[in-house]
């Protein structure tokens, strides 16, 4: 791997090799064309895009806990099945991602210990709990909803492998939406009580999901180089004012309100405007102060450590089959 | 309704998929005798799949967090099927006899309910349990019953791929390290005296087998037993020897965790009576 950056300082002389490369990447990017895992790349790129794809799988391996809290409950066996394959989906697509990542030089392995660690992120909004089942549809129609909202662009990001990644990540995505929007609008449409539990999560939700899209603009000195990189194709500010464009009518129809005073049309602008969301809270959560960090961690160190030893007998068993040139078995894990 | 066989898991013939509602709305009504056999096999497969759904999240890896929870998305697929057929006898949907029913009510088998231990003593439940699915779905394919015979050939394609799932890793369990070998012979110890419940005859199953409406649990021992014995030598391990536990008969009256599964599963269904979600 080249120790080259993409912005040398005077004094460092690229080797001819890194200044093609670096051509050669250049050329890429303006053309709209694809990076793939062989073509030279900046080190800031592998590095950023690194960090981007790892902590987008570690959100959706994180994010499958807040639903899988109501799998047991579910309050139909249809609904059941339905939120089981849905939280299936999130392990899918931590899966495409950490290959996706892999792609770039890190094994999956230390991604993991990244994130156990505590030196990896994952999205903010799953350190809120999921109290009720109506935090199912809340989550499926705001939070997959504002993923659908960055991660659209997002298949067209300049490297390959996590665009492909994306674009079948969407489809399932697009399906989440619906089906929160399903349990809302059912709720919405049911006993009072139901209709008072898809508010209120709602209500909880709206603040965390408008976050989803990172601090505004101003705040988000990283932007700007992965806009130029074409990983990212549109700022934070504009995805999130997208974002409320698009739920404010998903509202009405759900027959449920959002909870900012603020949230009106803007004829001049041809956009809602929404009022400011609270970046301080934000940042705490980011640190780790959410009400839920501290367990979603816990759980996800216990099951990697209880399943140690699982992961331990399946390698050996994968060594001592290959020893006995048995047929090789391609889907033994930790081998 | 037709239910011609084809080759695929999804469908059972062109463009027509069978589906849970499809039953419950079907012309068939299942008749009273009929519907508690339909009721105790779809009771072990919700009881299975509510257990195997606690793993997603929790599984060792990744790609057992899939392994698992597609096992259970099946397992609940078949007990949607068979309880929304058991329901046309009484007027019941599939969920009124899922989330209203007391504990006395189900007719599931200790084996499916007990808890899920760690990853060796939840395989070992995932052999027993998709070994005896096997035989018993692969005879009830030529059930006299047009809907048993449907949901069987549906469940078998998919209880294929959980006993291939079950003895890949009974085996690297068994053949890895001392001590995966010591925690899966743990877990087929541990649970090795619920399994004859799986095939107790009763009032039920005996005349509706004579009529070949369903299979007679008693003769699925002898196959079921004979592959289990084989996998667990195969896998280096020790058939084990305890005996068998009294009461098994599917009344839960010797059983404690059918309560607090109801309890769990139950708790926001019955929150809400009436109410559609």
């Amino acid at each position: 791997m080249t120790q080259t950056t993409s912005s040398p300082s005077p004094a460092s002389v690229p080797s001819p090799e890194d200044a093609a490369g670096q051509e050669n990447f250049d050329r890429l990017i303006a053309q709209d064309s694809r990076i793939e895992p062989r073509d030279w790349m900046p080190q800031a790129y592998r590095k950023s895009l690194t960090r981007q794809v790892s902590q987008h799988a570690h959100s959706e391996i994180i994010g499958m806990q807040p639903e899988a809290n109501w799998i047991t409950r579910a309050p139909s066996l249809k609904r059941k099945a339905i939120l089981m394959a849905k939280v299936q989906d999130e392990a899918g697509h931590g899966l495409y991602l950490y290959s996706a990542a892999e792609t770039l030089g890190t094994p999956r392995d230390e991604l993991n210990e990244q994130l156990l660690s505590g030196r990896a992120k994952y999205s903010s909004i799953f350190n809120y709990p999921a109290r009720t089942w109506a935090d199912m549809g809340a989550i499926g129609w705001l939070v997959d909803g504002a993923a659908i909202c960055n991660q659209v662009p997002l298949c067209r990001a300049s490297y390959g492998p996590y665009g492909r990644a994306m674009v079948r990540i969407c489809k399932e995505e697009s399906f989440h939406q619906r089906q929160g929007w399903e349990i809302l609008f059912e709720l919405s449409h049911g006993t009072p009580e139901q209709k008072q539990m898809a508010q209120d999560a709602v209500d909880r939700t709206y603040g965390p999901a408008l976050q989803m899209f990172g601090p505004p603009d101003a705040d988000s000195p990283n932007s700007q180089q992965s806009m130029a990189w074409k990983v990212k194709r549109f700022s934070n500010d504009e995805l999130r004012q997208r974002f409320v464009d698009m739920i404010v009518p998903q509202a009405e129809a759900l027959g449920l309100t959002l909870p900012d005073p603020d949230l009106k049309w803007n004829e001049e602008r041809g956009h809602y405007d929404f009022g400011p969301l609270d970046w301080d809270e934000f940042t705490d959560v980011i640190k780790g102060n959410g009400p839920m960090n501290a367990q979603r961690m816990a759980r996800r160190i216990q099951a990697h450590e209880e399943g140690a030893w699982v992961r331990e007998a399946a390698a050996a068993y994968a060594r001592r089959q290959a020893e006995q040139n048995a047929p090789a078995d391609t889907q033994l894990i930790g081998a | 309704m037709s239910f011609a066989t084809n080759d695929t898991a999804t469908k059972h013939s062109a463009g027509v998929a069978i589906t849970a509602e499809e039953i419950a709305a079907g012309e068939q009504r299942a008749p009273e005798d009929v519907a508690r056999y339909a009721l105790a096999l779809g009771d072990d497969a919700l009881m299975l799949g509510q257990r195997l759904s606690w793993w997603i999240s929790r599984a060792p890896e990744l790609e057992e967090d899939i392994a698992l929870g597609n096992i259970a998305l099946d397992l609940v697929g078949h007990a949607r099927f068979l309880l929304s057929y058991a329901g046309t006898a009484w007027g019941r949907t599939e969920d009124e006899l899922a989330y209203f029913r007391d504990e006395e009510e189900f007719r599931s088998v200790r084996l499916v309910e007990a808890e899920n231990g760690d990853f060796g003593r939840t395989i070992a439940r995932q052999l027993y349990y998709s070994f005896y699915a096997y035989e018993l779905y692969s005879r009830l394919r030529e059930s006299t019953d047009a809907t048993l015979a449907a949901i069987a050939d549906k469940a078998l394609k998919e209880v294929l791929y959980h006993q291939d799932h079950a003895e890949q890793w009974l085996n690297r369990l068994g053949l890895g390290t001392e001590e995966s070998a010591r925690r899966m012979q743990r877990g087929l110890d541990e649970l090795w005296p619920y399994v004859p419940e799986l095939f107790h005859d009763d009032d039920v199953t005996r005349p509706l087998a004579e009529q070949g409406v369903a299979v007679l649990p008693s003769s699925l021992e002898e196959p079921t037993m004979t592959r289990i014995r084989a996998a667990i030598e195969e896998a280096g391990l020790t058939v084990p020897t305890t005996g068998t536990a009294r009461g098994g008969d599917r009344s839960g009256e010797m059983s404690e965790y059918r309560g607090y599964i109801l309890a769990e599963m139950q708790s926001l269904a019955r929150r809400h009576p009436g109410a559609s979600w």
